[in-house]
């Protein structure tokens, strides 16, 4: 907050007001979004909006963005009170967004994909070379090592981030706002996003961060807004503050520990990999096995083969050579089918893709993996609407998902409600083993919580639990034994009061420590 | 050695893959043909076969912008009728009237004939654009209609008494041994290969069939490009029935109504996908040719004209799969 900035063609001072929001209501029909919300926003800070699922604050972003407009109140960006706002016209403003959700075409390159809307043109042809250099020099800037010419749907995740977040900072802006931009980056790649956030910070841009993560918070945060239920509950300055203070804030309760104490009882091995080694070359010589009554946890940087292997154990991936054995049986050709009898339950990391049918209503979603159950269909052909109903809203009530009625659509739902769907699904029929790949990307810190206890409840009830987790502390905190893995290998196994954070780290970068990290491990 | 095998294989699919597979097929078939039948390779014979290619062409381009933008025009073939209809109609109607410079009533038929093809488009984008209604059953919906009206009009019988300069000069005439609808086949294409490479306009029919939603957010007008598409669409299919109404001699209501199967086909074979946001004009280019060539090398085969639409069919499912197969490999590599 010290640095004197320079913007482009006008120096604003650190501490000026670039949005300011007062008394701003916002409704869809009888649902009030946002009611009596206020927000500033200034030169040369991180602002973190705190809250829950619903807290409104996307809502919040949106207005800001121009995406959605609101009922009544006052919305001042820098210093112009605003009415219908367009998102080209924010964006012409100076205000970049960071969506969650990509907002990129896969089809088209990373240029393309940067300039999208805003291309330069001399006449009427694109200036592609003028467009090249700028990326060049975006990407240099942001120190991303990204091809331009590259598809973007040929991109990891974590670098189609960085793709999102050129695009924001490509034109100069004054005011970012980033919406959970690590929920797909590895620790290494989100410690080099915080660098290029304090970097634009002192220069004097103004930076909206929306987050759950409070090492992120600790780490970056200058002042936090903490919302509850659409309505604005307090700013603080995150000096004066403590993430227990936060947390009691945001959820109007206190609660003690984050991760719960699961009791371990290791039971019957039910899932076995010898020597696995996958046809697409993502995971080699994969050997562990998979035992009742506790959670074993995958740990490792993007890419390192994690979510491969619980997709192999699923059948989704092919198998080179070696053996995956179910309850004693060895899977022979693998496949989701033979997975689901062998009672194997897989939930995937990218919900809106592989896990739900968005177009169809949590019914639909909840019960379509057991409709061959009596239960859910009479005379194996006709559907019983009626047990589909009762467990589903069965299910609701279970996990609290919080969702406008039975009929609601699964692309309605927030992020972490997306994620408990899908767990409804995954105890609609009987299963032995759970495999979660990242069970807790964008979904927030009250659903998060409700996702652990539901692990905790399927592994004292028996079940055996598998997490793959790019959070390092979720893994860690979760997982009665970690498995790490590296380039597709499993470079170490840590056991019980073995698994700690040094010990972790040291297997996901380095050969030279591993020999210090199994002297922990055996002793 | 399988190891050999499969990087010899990955370096031919490298290849395939910058080119496609549909040249080495169209040469491939072209050689096939010449060496069965040596009249494959007279020059009446390519004429004939360029000019059909060049009606395909025309009418596949609008198609394939419609495609791009994630929808679908059933209606082109219809269109194709209706002008042949309003074409003539207006054409009689003007030298009626009194008008006596033949090239004045030819070029204010052809321009009062793609008036309905312009209202057609109009209302197919309005209806997917703003109303979100789905792209099959709008253009079934105006295919109908268009239809309807065009037999309505002519009460079945062909429309003649055009002026000699359009049926004789445009529709038979040529240019340096070639038909005029081959340049104006050549035209549309380039002009819309310089859109799609090289113009905002092209880059955002992609961007909005690629991902609508992200479309808006990067802050596009995309009603105003899905929109655009269909226009443009239906106006090619205008031009194709005022070339084809040139070419006949008369107003059919009749007229196209092969093209609207044939211009998806084209645009699939051509490799542009269903899903949206992807196809390119060159492809489609080709691909009009290489049908052309296909049912011209069954004409000359003496294969049944009914078989000719039974081998057509195939070809496309072999198109479709083939595309799908190669999108199914790439996203397994991701």
């Amino acid at each position: 907050m010290n640095a004197t900035s320079t913007g482009p063609g006008e120096v604003i001072s650190p501490g000026t007001p670039l949005v300011e929001i007062s008394h701003l209501d916002k409704s869809y029909g009888a649902f009030k979004a946002l009611e009596d919300m206020q927000f500033e926003l200034r030169a040369g800070e991180v602002h973190v909006l705190f809250g829950e699922n619903g807290a409104g604050k996307s809502t919040l972003i949106q207005i800001i963005c121009g995406v959605q407009n609101y009922d009544s109140g006052e919305y001042r960006l820098f210093g112009e009170t605003l009415t219908g706002l367009t998102p080209a016209v924010a964006h012409e403003k100076g205000v970049s967004i960071v969506f969650q959700e990509f907002s990129l075409i896969p089809e088209m390159t990373v240029e393309e994909n940067l300039f999208l809307g805003h291309e330069i043109t001399g006449g009427w042809r694109l200036a592609k070379s003028a467009m090249r250099a700028k990326v060049q020099s975006v990407l240099n800037r942001l120190g991303f090592k990204l091809d331009p010419a590259a598809r973007v749907s040929t991109l990891r995740r974590a670098h189609q981030q960085m793709v999102e977040i050129a695009k924001a900072l490509l034109w100069d802006c004054r005011v970012l706002i980033l919406d959970e931009p690590t929920a797909s980056l590895t620790d290494q790649e989100a410690a080099q996003l915080f660098d290029i956030i304090e970097q634009l910070r002192d220069e004097g841009l103004g930076i909206i961060y929306v987050s759950h993560r409070m090492p992120e918070i600790t780490r970056l945060a200058d002042r936090i807004t903490v919302l509850r239920d659409g309505k604005y509950i307090t700013t603080v300055n995150q000096a004066d503050t403590s993430e227990k203070e936060l947390v009691q804030l945001m959820t109007g309760r206190s609660f003690d520990s984050f991760f719960p104490q699961i009791a371990r009882n290791p039971g019957e091995t039910v899932l076995t990999f010898e020597d696995v080694t996958l046809q697409s070359g993502h995971a080699k010589n994969l050997s562990f096995s998979v035992r009742r009554g506790e959670v074993l946890g995958f740990a490792g940087l993007a890419g390192c083969g994690k979510s491969e292997v619980l997709r192999a154990a699923f059948g989704l991936e092919k198998i080179a050579t070696g053996r995956i054995t179910a309850n004693g049986v060895a899977l022979e050709k693998h496949n989701p089918r033979k997975a689901l009898s062998s009672r194997i339950c897989y939930f995937p990391s990218d919900r809106s893709t592989e896990g739900l049918a968005m177009h169809q209503s949590l019914t639909f979603n909840s019960t379509i993996a057991a409709l061959d159950d009596p239960v859910f269909s009479r005379r194996k052909t006709l559907l019983n609407r009626r047990a589909e109903r009762g467990f589903t809203e069965k299910m609701i009530d279970k996990l609290k998902i919080r969702t406008p009625g039975l009929t609601a659509k699964a692309d309605q739902l927030s992020g972490g409600n997306k994620q408990k769907l899908m767990i409804a699904r995954g105890l609609s029929r009987e299963f032995d083993v759970f495999l979660f790949d990242e069970p807790t990307v964008g979904v927030d810190i009250q659903a998060k919580l409700e996702i652990y206890d539901v692990i905790k409840t399927l592994t004292e009830e028996g079940k055996a639990v598998v997490i793959a987790s790019s959070e390092l502390a979720e893994v860690m905190h979760m997982s009665h034994r970690v498995i790490v893995m590296r380039e597709g290998r499993i470079v170490g196994e840590l056991d019980g009061e073995a698994v700690t954070e040094s010990a972790v780290l040291s297997h996901f970068f380095d050969h030279d420590n591993k020999s210090q990290a199994e002297e922990q491990h055996a002793s | 050695m399988t190891a050999i095998a499969a990087s010899q294989q990955s370096r031919l699919g490298r290849v395939m893959k910058a080119i496609g597979i549909l040249p080495v097929v169209l040469i491939i078939t072209c050689i096939l043909l010449a060496l069965y039948e040596p009249r494959f390779l007279r020059t009446s014979n390519l004429i004939n076969v360029l000019r059909n290619a060049s009606f395909l062409a025309i009418i596949s381009a609008g198609q394939m912008l419609v495609i791009i933008v994630g929808g679908f025009d059933i209606s082109v073939g219809a269109i194709v009728a209706l002008t042949s209809v309003s074409t003539a109609l207006s054409m009689v109607g003007l030298s009626t009237i009194g008008i006596e410079s033949a090239p004045l009533i030819v070029l204010l038929g052809c321009l009062a004939g793609l008036v309905p093809a312009l209202v057609v488009g109009i209302v197919n984008g309005f209806f997917v654009s703003v109303m979100k209604i789905s792209p099959f059953m709008v253009t079934i919906g105006t295919m109908t209609m268009a239809a309807g009206i065009a037999g309505y009009v002519t009460g079945g019988t062909p429309i003649y008494d055009m002026p000699e300069l359009f049926t004789r000069e445009i529709g038979r005439g040529r240019f340096l041994e070639l038909p005029y609808i081959v340049y104006a086949a050549a035209i549309v294409l380039l002009a819309l290969w310089y859109m799609q490479t090289q113009t905002r306009l092209g880059r955002y029919f992609y961007a909005v069939g690629g991902n609508e939603k992200a479309s808006r957010l990067s802050g596009l007008n995309t009603r105003k490009y899905i929109w655009l598409a269909y226009i443009l669409s239906a106006l090619l299919a205008g031009i194709v029935g005022i070339f084809l109404t040139a070419r006949v001699g008369s107003g059919e209501a009749t007229l196209g109504s092969t093209l609207m199967l044939e211009s998806i086909s084209v645009a699939v074979i051509g490799g542009v996908a269903l899903k949206g946001g992807v196809g390119r004009i060159q492809m489609v280019a080709l691909s009009a040719i290489f049908l052309s060539v296909l049912s011209n090398g069954m004409s000359l085969a003496r294969i049944d004209s009914k078989n000719h639409i039974i081998i057509i069919g195939l070809v496309i499912i072999i198109a479709v799969a083939a595309e799908s197969y190669r999108e199914n490999r790439r996203s397994r590599h991701v």
